[in-house]
């Protein structure tokens, strides 16, 4: 019930915020709830089952190819997405079965080759996916007249699926299922002696989570109206590893600061170099690297002093001025 | 049949390489019990310090020399700045830390260099001159056997490798015979490093050119060949890394460019599910 009660006022709060903030923010909203699904399925697979995947980037380009081409297609955006979910989630069970057999450091090889040769294949059936180009395609207009601003419709959309997806992971970890996820990650030996079946339930967090990555991929395809490789290289996969580890692995509110902070950083430094009177060339070689440094950087930091990410600090400091109320 | 031959000498020049950066893998995880995921990274980098230093003194092979060196320095930098203060209660730890590094390097790399392909000329002619060999071929074969050579005198001939050998499998006890565990570690860090380079600069010249990207694929592709012959065997890796070279080789020669990309997941997926600890490694029983 409490997690109805928290989506229904997030929805609340948010649905007015898209009438109040300009495009381009409305825009980025839209960006932070994409990326939303999928640090939040990422967060249920790594945090809580401790299956560490390098390859989610690659199932969301999953997701948004399958848009792109149902799109064109079909042109039905409720079924193109529902098609980027049922897509991806045969992707990652597939993914998942041989990951239920692997662990650690062979795990995290398998996924990273998933990372780094799924974007290759576009180039393998370039007649089918557009090679380096990509897809583009049409998004009807929002159903409200054409006064209705393209943006806030996005981020409607957007903010739909986050939401939907927060809730039903919420639900999940919250029940019978989230409990043996926790339990197969803290002792995978414990866990089976107490009944748990082990592959099965770290394939079902793998197809939770690329559902949800294929989601968000999906999503982002909605926003950009285009597909390519290029917008699902490594570099994402391992943003995306980054984002839930900074903002606290294990727990959902943990994915929100991930999400929110994958969007903010490159803003922010845009702006920081923008402040700089700068040579044009190098400020342009700023302005793409700067995050990805920060990003590193701090993941090296955050996992050397705080494992518990942002998440962790901001209900340790809560805690300790509440008076310890256990953990 | 001359295709054949071609695919198979091509297969091995370049299973030559990585069975090199395959060896570093297994060099780090031997001492330490972690993947460097960071490690095509690395390379990247050292093979961009060669490029630096080619182009201010106008020679190659100071370059070419400066790349190892390169590599040395950098694995001294991230086990001792960076790997040595991660905490080992979760395996994941590790990796995750090497990630930062992977994106921290191509970071600064781009932010230096730039996004944009260099060109990076190999050293020698690519193209086969004579009975098809090439004489780059011939160069990477030698440079490799002599890494391999020398990396395998260390390990069983002098009193150094008895304690690199003696501090991964037994770091306790050896600890307490005297050894100083925390500098054989720092030590098999290094190493691995500089041969990751050495690999890094054998190969980026048949690769599309210099990028702070253009070793993902090729750590794929060596990790693959680590894992074929299972991490903790070095003999594993070199064959590994020419079995892999020549899967590819005859894959791409035989059903076209495009899928090798998918041969090697398949190919490592495949290893992985049937024998988990690799092709050269006696099976283990579980620690509980």
């Amino acid at each position: 019930m409490r997690r109805y009660i928290a989506t229904i006022g997030a929805a609340a709060i948010l649905l007015p915020l898209t009438y109040v903030l300009p495009a381009f923010q409305n825009y980025q909203l839209a960006t932070v709830a994409a990326y939303l699904c999928a640090t939040a399925g990422l967060t249920v697979l790594t945090g809580q089952n401790g299956q560490l995947s390098l390859g989610h980037g690659a199932l969301m380009a999953t997701g948004a190819y399958t848009v792109a081409l149902m799109q064109n297609a079909i042109g039905n955006l409720p079924l193109s997405l529902a098609a980027g979910v049922v897509v991806t989630t045969v992707a990652g069970a597939v993914i998942g079965l041989a990951a239920a057999r692997l662990r650690g450091p062979y795990l995290a090889g398998v996924t990273l080759a998933v990372a780094v040769v799924v974007p290759g294949l576009t180039t393998m059936f370039d007649d089918v996916l557009g090679g380096d180009q990509g897809l583009t395609f049409y998004l009807a207009p929002p159903p409200f007249g054409y006064d209705f601003p393209f943006e806030r419709w996005q981020a409607w959309i957007a903010l739909a699926a986050a939401l939907l997806t927060m809730l039903l992971l919420g639900n999940l970890a919250g029940s019978r299922y989230g409990r043996e996820f926790r339990a197969v990650r803290d002792d995978e030996i414990a866990a089976q002696l107490s009944g748990i079946h082990l592959a099965r339930t770290q394939i079902l967090a793998f197809v939770v989570s690329a559902a949800a990555a294929g989601l968000g991929g999906g999503v982002l395809a909605v926003l950009a109206q285009s597909v390519s490789p290029g917008a699902f290289s490594l570099t994402l996969s391992l943003f995306l590893v980054m984002a839930i580890v900074v903002g606290g692995l294990g727990s959902l509110a943990g994915a929100v600061w991930g999400a929110i902070l994958l969007v903010a950083l490159p803003d922010l430094t845009a702006r920081a170099t923008d402040v700089f009177a700068l040579p044009a060339a190098f400020a342009q070689r700023l302005e793409g690297n700067l995050p990805l440094a920060i990003f590193g950087g701090t993941l090296i930091v955050v996992m050397i002093m705080a494992p518990g990410g942002i998440h962790g600090l901001v209900t340790h400091q809560l805690t300790q001025r509440i008076g310890k109320r256990g953990r | 049949m001359e295709r054949l031959a071609f695919l198979t000498v091509d297969g091995l020049t370049r299973g030559a390489v990585y069975a090199a950066m395959a060896l570093a893998l297994v060099l780090i995880w031997r001492g330490a019990r972690i993947v460097n995921f960071a490690q095509g990274a690395m390379a990247v980098a050292a093979a961009y310090v060669a490029h630096s230093v080619t182009a201010a003194t106008g020679s190659f092979w100071l370059g070419f020399l400066a790349a190892p060196v390169a590599g040395l320095a950098l694995g001294w930098l991230a086990e001792r700045l960076v790997m040595r203060h991660v905490g080992h209660d979760r395996p994941l730890n590790a990796v995750i830390v090497a990630l930062g590094l992977v994106l921290l390097i191509t970071a600064v790399l781009g932010i230096v260099y730039g996004n944009e392909f260099r060109p990076a000329p190999p050293a020698f002619d690519r193209t086969a001159g004579f009975a098809l060999l090439s004489p780059y071929d011939i160069f990477v074969f030698l440079s490799v056997a002599v890494t391999v050579g020398a990396l395998a005198l260390l390990f069983t001939r002098s009193k150094v490798g008895l304690r690199l050998r003696a501090s991964a499998f037994a770091p306790e006890v050896s600890r307490l015979l005297g050894v100083n565990v925390g500098g054989m570690l720092l030590l098999g860090w290094v190493l691995a490093a500089g041969v990751g380079a050495l690999a890094g600069m054998l190969i980026i010249p048949t690769e599309f050119g210099l990028h702070p990207n253009a070793m993902d694929r090729s750590f794929v592709v060596a990790f693959t060949a680590a894992v074929v012959g299972g991490l903790d065997s070095p003999a594993g890796a070199v064959i590994g890394g020419l079995a892999v070279g020549l899967v590819l080789s005859f894959v791409g020669g035989y059903l076209g460019d495009q899928v090798t990309p998918l041969a090697i997941i398949v190919l490592l997926l495949a290893v992985l599910l049937i024998r988990p600890a690799g092709l050269f490694a006696k099976p283990a029983a579980r620690r509980i």
